[in-house]
């Protein structure tokens, strides 16, 4: 996929004048924390889980090369075949070899982050054959020709007028008066259209939500059965996953579980949550005849041992961007790559380099709501300042942000001269603010007011309010 | 090669060369007792509270569930919820023994037929493993007797569950399946394929708004069999 991650800036401001985006930003910040918080008051162990959750993926990474090799010796032996790949190059030419030996022109996809990671459709494409996204979301994307825009929800920016717009301009074998009057109206099309490409497909591409070693499984969790559908009616399936989506046992995976559905939409569980094992058995009346998993590397094993291999606990749940005050202003396309939101903004340096994606970290006000709703407590703004840090060693932050930091500096090594310059600058902003809570804008900042709202000073300086609240303690 | 690449690559990372015997021992251990972690309260309970759970939050979850006194009432059962909703009589069936014993000819109006489904079967009833009470879940593992496409392809789907087989949370499925399933190509217990399923298919990804029967059932028809004196 293209990085656009260096145009963040320009993006964000188109973003926040796009008045679609906007209205789908606003369903967006209502429904999913409401539902996430519903489904966590509904398990009071669901804060013990956490932690459960934290330590089987900090076991699982300390001992990743041995679950690996086990995870790859249980499935040849259940007749499945592994492919380790170091880079998407590696990854992309597997899949394409797989998908040339079987013949492959039709392929359909179960919905898949690492599948965008490495650009899969495009190479397919590129060789002839057809690729078709059999997720609603991932499937409207595709006949737009867009990238998705949320790790679990990839269209929720488009409006039901986009839906309708698409349909009408991609399926021209159905009649052209036909009535979209409701949502069901679209998604039954949907259904339709899809249903010959499940039974045209000669493979079928899916993710994997976890992969088990003790048993060789790859898992799938879905609510449409599309990935489902996609593994289980073409002659073969491929299962494309990262390095770190190993888990030792099901018993880990059942916590797992527990926390995946109801940190992302707030389900107890997610509709089909589907174990394969290797190919088609002896008596089985279907299943794929052939079951490849492909192992990509392509540039997880370099987080190893450094501060971001914490990261590697991600379970895509996508609770960080559904709680980040940034994306729910912005939304995902301005991030510009795959992975949008506070797990793209540490992932997305990681991957394609802090020189392309610096902006990334930068936007974050660092409330920290992501860390306190991240299910494997990944701390995600801990992360960023370690690439704002290397950002600023590397002198790739802008030079008015240099100075700024080096007038900071400079006051904040005079501690009498820094408490009197804040003090001024409190008690004028509070003048100007007169009563109001924020300015909505700034002279000589107006490029920073024109996105938000500078909160105005409540009260004392920090040092006042301490002093203060000491003496009234004591 | 990309395997070794892979693994020199995370062990560098690691500070470490390949984990000596001792360790690798430990690890196996754990893979071999795969103990349990933290297991939620809701998943425990007597029988009779865990057969309440699970056919709460089947229904939460949008199933719909019928309570039969016997396996012998499961046709009439079926008979009427086809009946009710204007579904044909003809339909694929698992080839499960259970399925195979029940008093058919008590309803000849019923046509099962004992097959994977295809794309033009509208009504599937296929046979439950386990029902996992903490979500209202069935554990459908795919074997020749009970064949994936069953699950997925039709508009409506029937499973038939006995209470007994109702346990309280995921592991205790998992043991059950240990316990109950060989599998003569790994010899271990893991069939190519288990499903966890828990009500019908579904998608909120047009604005964000709930509809059901994306791209498989739209409807989830449960026929609870109370086979268990204690769970009634």
């Amino acid at each position: 996929m293209q990085i656009h991650s260096p145009e963040f800036k320009q993006r964000a401001r188109d973003a926040l004048a796009d008045a679609g985006l906007q209205k789908a930003l606003g369903n967006f910040k209502q429904g999913f924390p409401a539902k996430r918080a519903a489904a966590v008051a509904n398990l009071p162990e669901f804060e013990r889980l956490r932690d459960v959750g934290r330590d089987i993926k900090n076991h699982t990474l300390a001992h990743l090369d041995f679950y690996l090799e086990t995870f790859a010796r249980n499935v040849e032996r259940a007749g499945g075949k592994v492919h380790w790949c170091s880079t998407a190059d590696d990854a992309r030419a597997t899949v394409l070899e797989i998908c040339r030996r079987a013949g492959a022109r039709t392929v359909t996809k179960g919905k898949s982050m690492i599948s965008e990671e490495l650009a899969i459709n495009a190479h397919l494409e590129a060789h002839g054959m057809e690729p078709v996204e059999t997720d609603l979301g991932e499937y409207i994307l595709q006949l737009r020709d867009e990238p998705p825009s949320h790790i679990i929800a990839p269209a929720f920016h488009l409006n039901r007028e986009d839906w309708e717009a698409s349909f009408r301009q991609s399926h021209t074998a159905l009649p052209a008066d036909r009535n979209f009057a409701e949502r069901r109206d679209i998604m039954a099309e949907a259904r339709a259209t899809l249903r010959s490409k499940f039974l045209a497909a000669d493979v079928g591409i899916t993710g994997a939500n976890f992969l088990i070693a003790e048993t060789g499984s790859s898992v799938i969790v879905t609510n449409e059965g599309n990935g489902d559908l996609t593994q289980t009616l073409p002659r073969v399936h491929i299962a494309l996953a990262s390095i770190e989506k190993v888990v030792p046992t099901l018993e880990d995976t059942c916590t797992f579980l527990r926390l995946l559905a109801r940190s992302a939409t707030g389900q107890d569980m997610s509709v089909y949550t589907t174990f394969s094992t290797g190919a088609r058995r002896a008596g089985d009346l279907d299943g794929p005849e052939e079951y490849h998993v492909v192992l990509v590397d392509n540039g997880r094993s370099a987080m190893m041992g450094t501060e971001f291999q914490e990261m590697l606990r991600c379970i895509r749940c996508a609770a960080c961007m559904n709680h980040c005050p940034v994306y729910g202003a912005v939304g995902g396309h301005s991030y510009g790559w795959v992975y949008p939101g506070p797990m793209g903004s540490v992932l997305t340096p990681t991957l394609v380099g802090v020189d392309k994606a610096g902006h990334l970290p930068n936007a974050s006000t660092f409330c920290g709501r992501c860390e306190s709703v991240c299910p494997v407590k990944i701390p995600l703004p801990k992360m960023m300042r370690h690439w704002r840090e290397r950002e600023f060693e590397r002198h790739l932050s802008p030079p008015v942000a240099r100075q700024a930091l080096g007038l900071w500096a400079w006051f904040a090594k005079r501690p009498g001269m820094y408490r009197a310059a804040t003090r001024a600058g409190t008690w004028l902003l509070r003048r100007l603010a007169r009563g109001r809570g924020r300015f909505a804008s700034l002279p000589l900042a107006g490029g920073w007011t024109a996105g938000r709202d500078l909160p105005a000073p409540q009260g004392g300086t920090f040092m006042a309010e301490y002093l203060r609240r000491k003496r009234g303690g004591a | 090669m990309s395997r070794d690449a892979i693994l020199n690559a995370i062990r560098r990372g690691l500070k470490r060369g390949p984990l000596p015997a001792d360790q690798r021992a430990m690890l196996e251990s754990r893979l071999h007792t795969h103990p349990r972690h933290l297991v939620p309260a809701r998943a425990k309970g007597a029988r009779g509270e865990l057969v309440a759970r699970f056919i709460a939050n089947a229904t939460r979850e949008f199933a719909t569930v019928a309570r039969v006194p016997d396996m012998a009432a499961v046709p009439g059962a079926i008979a009427e919820h086809l009946a009710a909703n204007n579904l044909p009589t003809r339909f694929a069936m698992a080839p499960h023994p259970e399925l195979f014993a029940l008093p058919w000819d008590t309803r000849p109006m019923l046509k099962p037929e004992a097959r994977r489904a295809e794309a033009s079967d509208t009504v599937t009833l296929t046979h439950g493993f386990a029902g996992v009470a903490e979500t209202g879940t069935l554990m459908l593992p795919g074997v020749p007797e009970r064949p994936t496409t069953l699950n997925l392809l039709p508009e409506q789907a029937m499973v038939v569950l006995r209470a007994s087989a109702i346990v309280g949370g995921f592991e205790d499925a998992w043991d059950h399946l240990r316990a109950r399933h060989r599998d003569a190509l790994t010899d271990g217990f893991m069939p190519r394929n288990v499903m966890f399923v828990t009500g019908p298919s579904r998608s909120a990804d047009i604005e964000q708004t709930l509809e059901l029967g994306a791209h498989g059932p739209r409807q989830l028809h449960i026929l609870l069999v109370e086979d268990d004196a204690e769970a009634v």
